[in-house]
């Protein structure tokens, strides 16, 4: 569903993605894992088109979004593709219904009154309802992370984005946030790509895993393939060792 | 070597400073377009021209006053040397309109609502809600920088207008109430020396101002760096680079309005 080809990205002197390549298979859900720092958020902007890399090329279904030279090219790539960012990244001068309803209106142009029928179903199926009318800041960074969920799949995009699903978040409203994936995934049937630093929590939301360092895919495979690996930076980073390949900054 | 170091520390500089100027009139005409390209979204557009606009009539009201007072006494004072205190009242209404109303009015929005702007803009940036605007396939310029560079545009005319006449107003109650000047010739002086070029040109010279404010405020939070540092650098900058583009402007706008408007 998406492949991502030879992808170099440097800002300055600094390289931070040094021919990355990965296929995220249709229907299933594929965790890039990394310390912070790596260029994973980085690599979300690339498939997003919101930054160009330097080199290589990325796939969306059969759309080179890495070709699209117009803003109106790539928005109509980015049709197929819904975002759950970091903190939420929830407009705080709208409402949270008009959070859910934002790429109704302002996306498919839809009419306000068709848009809310939507708004009020999808707020029910993530319990959002009782929250509607309040702003983000009124609410717990959980609920914001259940509303930034509802405006990324209100459009019902083939793939859903998430970056570090429980930054900020305690242990509990971080496992809430992966029961959340979990349930949308058998909802909606998406294609996955979550961004995480978060092992072995992450696994429980993947099919497939592919781990950064130092620019370059060091390993990829399933999650029990991951935890079985030899490679001695996995097996670092699984187990959150200070000492091995991996050196803290 | 040394030398070689500093001079590619100069051509870099000078680089980076070429390319974000160009960027900067990129970002302003890309602007321009999205105020005219549909689709309008004319509720946002409103909804700026109150947080910048009417949010500030009060003060600008206030300063304006002052102002307006300021100069009588100042005024008075100075025509007393000549035996012409008769003319305060043009004295102040044309110091204000031609040139205290537009720079103040300026200055004052720009400290109140362009620091508003570029941190609103900076914290929707680094919040990453700049990016998810443009995920969701809406042009964050349009929908963002283009309601608040209208907004600067209408705003600052109108908010100068109020400047002005409550100046003038404020230099009569000084002029007329406090130092005894005529009331009838205050008036009516002001009315033979004011003309249409007059309040021509303090127009002009708002309207420009009120693009820059807008400008300057959107770029400067539109590029905001990472974290609070950011924002916090972001905030400072644009104040100081838009009350100093605002006074260069003046001089250089001044000059051209008052030798095209004498022909
Ligand atoms: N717009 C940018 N300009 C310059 N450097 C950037 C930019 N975005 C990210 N970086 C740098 O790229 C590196 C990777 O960042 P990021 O992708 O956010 O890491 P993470 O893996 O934690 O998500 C960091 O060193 C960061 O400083
Ligand atoms: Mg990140």
């Amino acid at each position: 569903m998406i492949t991502v080809r030879n992808v170099h990205k440097r800002f300055g002197s600094q390289v931070v993605l040094d021919n990355i390549s990965i296929t995220i298979e249709p229907g299933k859900t594929t965790a890039v894992v990394g310390p912070s720092g790596v260029g994973k958020s980085v690599l979300l902007k690339l498939i997003m088109g919101i930054m160009q890399p330097d080199s290589g090329e990325i796939w969306i279904g059969d759309d080179k979004i890495t070709s699209a030279h117009s803003e109106s090219q790539k928005n109509a790539i980015r049709r197929q593709l819904g975002v759950l960012f970091q903190s939420a990244a929830l407009f705080d001068s709208l409402t949270i219904y008009n959070n859910i309803a934002f790429p109704l209106l302002e996306r498919l142009r839809m009419s306000a009154s068709k848009a809310h029928e939507k708004v009020l179903a999808i707020a029910e199926s993530l319990s959002l309802t009782p929250y509607l009318k309040n702003h983000p800041e009124q609410v717990s960074i959980g609920i914001r992370k259940r509303v930034g969920m509802a405006r990324a799949l209100i459009t019902e995009p083939k793939v859903l984005l998430v970056d570090e699903p429980n930054t900020g978040l305690d242990p509990l409203d971080g496992q809430e946030v992966y029961d959340l994936i979990n349930a949308c995934k058998n909802q909606w049937g998406f294609t996955g790509l979550v961004i995480s630093h978060e092992l072995p929590e992450v696994f429980q939301v993947s099919e497939r895993v592919a781990m950064i360092l130092k620019g370059k895919i060091i390993a990829e495979g399933t999650p029990s393939e991951m935890i079985a690996s030899a490679d001695p930076a996995v097996q670092q980073f699984l187990n959150g060792r200070t000492d091995g390949p991996i050196k803290i900054q | 070597m040394n030398f070689v170091a500093t001079t590619e520390q100069f051509g870099a500089f000078i680089i980076d400073t070429t390319a974000s100027w160009g960027r900067s009139w990129m970002f302003l005409y890309r602007t321009l377009v999205a105020l005219v390209k549909p689709p309008y979204r004319p509720y946002l557009y409103l909804q700026q021209v109150l947080q910048i606009g009417v949010n500030s009539t009060l003060v600008i009201a206030l300063i304006g006053l002052f102002t307006g007072a300021v100069l009588a006494v100042q005024g008075e004072y100075t025509l007393s040397k000549f035996g012409a205190t008769a003319y305060t009242g043009p004295a102040v209404a044309l110091s204000l309109i031609r040139e205290l109303g537009p720079v103040l009015t300026a200055l004052m929005v720009i400290g109140r609502a362009g620091s508003a702007v570029t941190a609103e803009l900076g914290i929707m940036r680094i919040t990453e809600q700049i990016d998810a605007l443009r995920s969701m396939a809406v042009d964050p310029i349009k929908y963002l920088m283009a309601p608040r560079v209208a907004a600067g545009l209408i705003a600052m005319p109108l908010l100068c207008g109020i400047f002005n006449v409550v100046g003038i107003f404020g230099g009569y109650l000084v002029g007329v109430g406090l130092l005894g000047l005529s009331a009838g010739t205050f008036m009516s002086q002001i009315i033979s020396a004011v003309g249409l070029v007059d309040v021509w040109s303090g127009f002009i010279k708002a309207s420009v101002f009120g693009l820059i404010f807008g400008w300057i405020s959107c770029y400067k939070g539109y590029t905001c760096g990472f974290g609070a540092q950011g924002v916090n650098k972001a905030t400072t900058q644009s104040v100081v680079t838009a009350s100093v583009a605002v006074l260069i402007v003046d001089y250089f706008l001044t000059s051209v309005l008052t030798r095209v408007f004498m022909e």
